[in-house]
């Protein structure tokens, strides 16, 4: 890194780019160079800095001084005062200690107080994501360096099991047993992809470690290629993350200049290449198998399997498809080693998970928290409460496939097993808290829609099914609904589940299921007395077919 | 509306996206989302050349242009609007939005209006929720809008 006196990074999420972060990543521009100071000090526009609720925010290194929000007007006071006379500005500065919308780390014994400790979210915010010696500085490749000089690719796989790491694209499948299913393959050539498709309603994770450390995914991808015996990687990007693609090409080059990618890698026998595979906008691309098909150039249809990729993948040949939080923990885990991963978290499920927080509550925005929290603490801690001090009623987990989640397991930790043996999905990570104000018949219709758009056509009960629920759950909240309607959708979300070829179709009944299971009363309300308790639904009767086209 | 494009933009178009990403089978969606994203949608005559140069059927290259809905085959207005329908923009207001949208435009969604100057769609998810509802507007983001602010935000596109 360049000798530098401080280093200044202005929060570029989507939030912030709203509320004029490229407008003050501008003026600071210019008044750095009017100050004389451009030698001395290190500017970037960065991805979230973490700080939703103070955005744009803009944070000050070495001293890590966080101001926020920051606006046109304020750039020259915080110019002159922080860096022209090195002394904090302390009119735009936001105490530290306030958590709301932050990475955080608890300790797994309940009652203490949040230490702060971060994985997959340690670098982002902190680094320049455009410069690979900012990476390098805070441990980059270091992992990657000691896996092909150090250990054999075995070694690899078995260090990975030890860590207990569990995928953290939906399915939550071991990863080190996955990389062995691949490096147990025959034949010479295989794949190693990240799945960087993140198109669930409600999850942007992925995103912001893409556009906050691109590195680590590019060195996660690496150390899986050497695991496995593949000298080619993937990755394959949502059409819409145009910042995170950039952001990867660059990474890649950079990589390649300083010979951790290319040819033989810290000067050994290993080579590997990366690509950037742009998708075209469509959810089911995220499915592994619809995914190689995509970058195949063909519609992305899943496959029927088995065979699974790990033994038919890309070109039909041995194939890794990891999702990017899952491959943000491999550096770490290969640095700090499996023993140190699995303090985090519970026994089952160890190290930490991102949630993105949404919905009804104080402050919306990402956490990134040991597996085993409960909603509660997320809502209170997190969330800061709910919003105009409304009762808390339900939870959508994991985005559209996810579960709805009543009051009544609030209490339950959110882990993996704890989930699924209380019937409900942790799925991708996204927490959307409704208040008593949202009403069910709405929610429900707002899921299935989604699947009703976003099914690829392959299979009946997808196809059909999503869009006769969609008019069913219509038809309810116009108050033109029947009782004998709640049966047929009952009966279709257990077709869905049952019937259909993928994931997508087999998840799309969950979000009603549930509602029919812990709502039914207010369900039945808008049936038998045309009324919409949360005051939501128009019932005017007025539905008509060609409204589902819409 | 961008119809009857000239030829030797879309030629042009075509051969600057063939030069990025070569002619290999894994860079068909990449080279479609390239010359989509230039010309605003892919003209017959731009999937005639691809389909040349990746060695292609055309029948199977119309049956991937289709499916992606990034990529469209149909000429589109000057300004597309997306608007995000996914649940927790749909929770946080959305819902109020989208129907101001409808009055404000007079068109459906998947529609472009008469005068070439609109085509609405609506999409799923941007990853942008943390400011839901959302609307794209080209490449423009606008995040947490307000029925009452609709009308002011098409307003600035001519
Ligand atoms: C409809 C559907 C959409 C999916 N979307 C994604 C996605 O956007 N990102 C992702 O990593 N996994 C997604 N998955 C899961 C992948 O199929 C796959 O399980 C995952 O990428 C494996 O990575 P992991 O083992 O690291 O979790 C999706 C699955 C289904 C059925
Ligand atoms: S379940 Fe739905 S998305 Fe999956 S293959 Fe069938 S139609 Fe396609
Ligand atoms: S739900 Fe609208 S951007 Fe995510």
């Amino acid at each position: 890194m360049k000798a530098v006196r401080s280093m200044v990074l202005v929060s570029g999420d989507p939030t912030s780019l709203e509320r004029g972060a490229q407008e003050v990543y501008h003026r600071l521009q210019e008044e750095v160079r009017q100050s004389g100071l451009s030698g001395d000090i290190s500017l970037a526009l960065v991805g979230d800095l973490g700080r939703s609720d103070i955005a744009p925010s803009v944070i000050v290194y070495p001293e890590a001084v966080i101001y926020g929000p920051v606006a046109l007007s304020n750039v020259h006071y915080l110019v002159d005062e922080h860096l022209n006379k090195g002394r904090i500005a302390v009119d735009l500065q936001t105490p530290i200690h306030n958590l709301a919308g932050h990475s955080a780390w608890l300790s797994r014994r309940k009652g203490t107080l949040p230490a702060e400790q971060r994985i997959v979210l340690e670098r982002v915010g902190k680094i320049n994501p455009e410069d690979i010696q900012d990476y390098i500085l805070y441990d980059g490749y270091r992992a990657l360096g000691k896996a092909v000089i150090e250990m054999t690719p075995a070694e690899v796989i078995a260090l990975i099991d030890r860590s207990g790491l569990k995928g953290r694209g939906g399915a939550g499948f071991p990863t080190g047993l996955k990389w062995r299913f691949v490096s147990r393959a025959g034949g010479s050539v295989k794949y190693a992809i990240c799945n960087a498709d993140e198109s669930e309603p409600g999850t942007f994770k992925d995103r912001l470690i893409l556009e906050g450390d691109p590195h680590s995914i590019i060195e996660a991808i690496t150390i899986a290629g050497y695991a496995i015996g593949a000298s080619e990687g993937y990755i394959y990007v949502r059409g819409e993350y145009r910042l995170a693609q950039q952001r990867l090409a660059t990474a890649i080059t950079q990589a390649h200049e300083m010979g951790f990618l290319g040819k033989n890698i810290f000067g050994t026998q290993f080579s590997f290449e990366i690509r950037v595979h742009s998708g075209a906008g469509a959810y089911i691309c995220g499915e592994e198998t619809a995914l190689i098909e995509s970058i195949e150039g063909k519609r992305g249809e899943p496959r029927s399997r088995p065979p699974y990729p790990t033994t038919h993948g890309l070109w039909g040949k041995p194939t890794l498809v990891n999702n990017v939080e899952t491959l943000a923990n491999i550096p770490a885990i290969l640095r700090n080693g499996p023993d140190w991963f699995q303090r985090f978290g519970t026994k089952t499920s160890p190290g930490t998970k991102v949630f993105t927080i949404l919905g009804n509550v104080n402050t919306t925005g990402v956490i990134e928290v040991p597996m085993g929290i409960t909603l509660r603490e997320v809502i209170t801690i997190y969330g800061k409460g709910m919003k105009n001090n409304a009762t808390f009623k339900l939870a959508q987990t994991g985005g559209s496939s996810g579960s709805v989640i009543p009051a009544s397991l609030q209490d339950t930790p959110m882990d993996f097993d704890s989930y699924l043996r209380a019937g409900v999905s942790l799925g991708s990570g996204a927490l959307l808290i409704c208040d008593e104000d949202t009403c069910v018949v709405d929610l429900a219709k707002a899921l299935i829609n989604f699947f009703r758009r976003e099914s690829c056509g392959k299979c009946n009960p997808c196809r059909i099914g999503t869009l006769r629920a969609y008019e069913i759950l219509s038809r309810i909240s116009e108050g033109v609904g029947s009782l004998k309607d709640l049966d047929t959708l009952q009966m279709i979300c257990e077709n869905l589940y049952q019937l259909s070829n993928c994931g997508l179709g087999q998840t799309s009944g969950t979000g009603t299921r549930d509602i029919l299971t812990h709502f039914r009363a207010e369900v039945e309300a808008h049936i038998r007395l045309k009324v919409c308790p949360a005051g939501v639904c128009s019932m005017s009767g007025r539905w008509t077919a060609s409204q589902a086209n819409g | 509306m961008q119809e009857n494009q000239p030829v030797e933009k879309t030629t042009a178009v075509v051969e600057a996206a063939l030069q990025h990403h070569g002619t290999n089978r894994d860079e068909l969606i990449p080279i479609l989302n390239e010359i989509n994203q230039q010309i605003g949608y892919l003209p017959a005559a731009s999937l005639e050349k691809v389909s040349q140069a990746l060695r292609i059927p055309k029948s199977q290259l119309f049956s991937s242009a289709t499916f992606y809905r990034m990529l469209s085959i149909t000429p589109r207005g000057r300004h597309v609007i997306q608007f995000c329908e996914s649940a927790p923009c749909h929770v946080e207001g959305g819902r109020q939005v989208w129907h101001t949208i409808l009055d404000e435009l007079g068109i459906l969604p998947g529609e472009t209006s008469k005068d070439g100057r609109w085509t609405l769609e609506t999409t799923s998810c941007l990853g942008i929720c943390g400011v839901g509802p959302v609307l794209l507007v080209d490449e423009d983001i606008y995040g947490n809008v307000r029925p009452e602010q609709v009308a002011e935000i098409l307003a600035r596109y001519a």
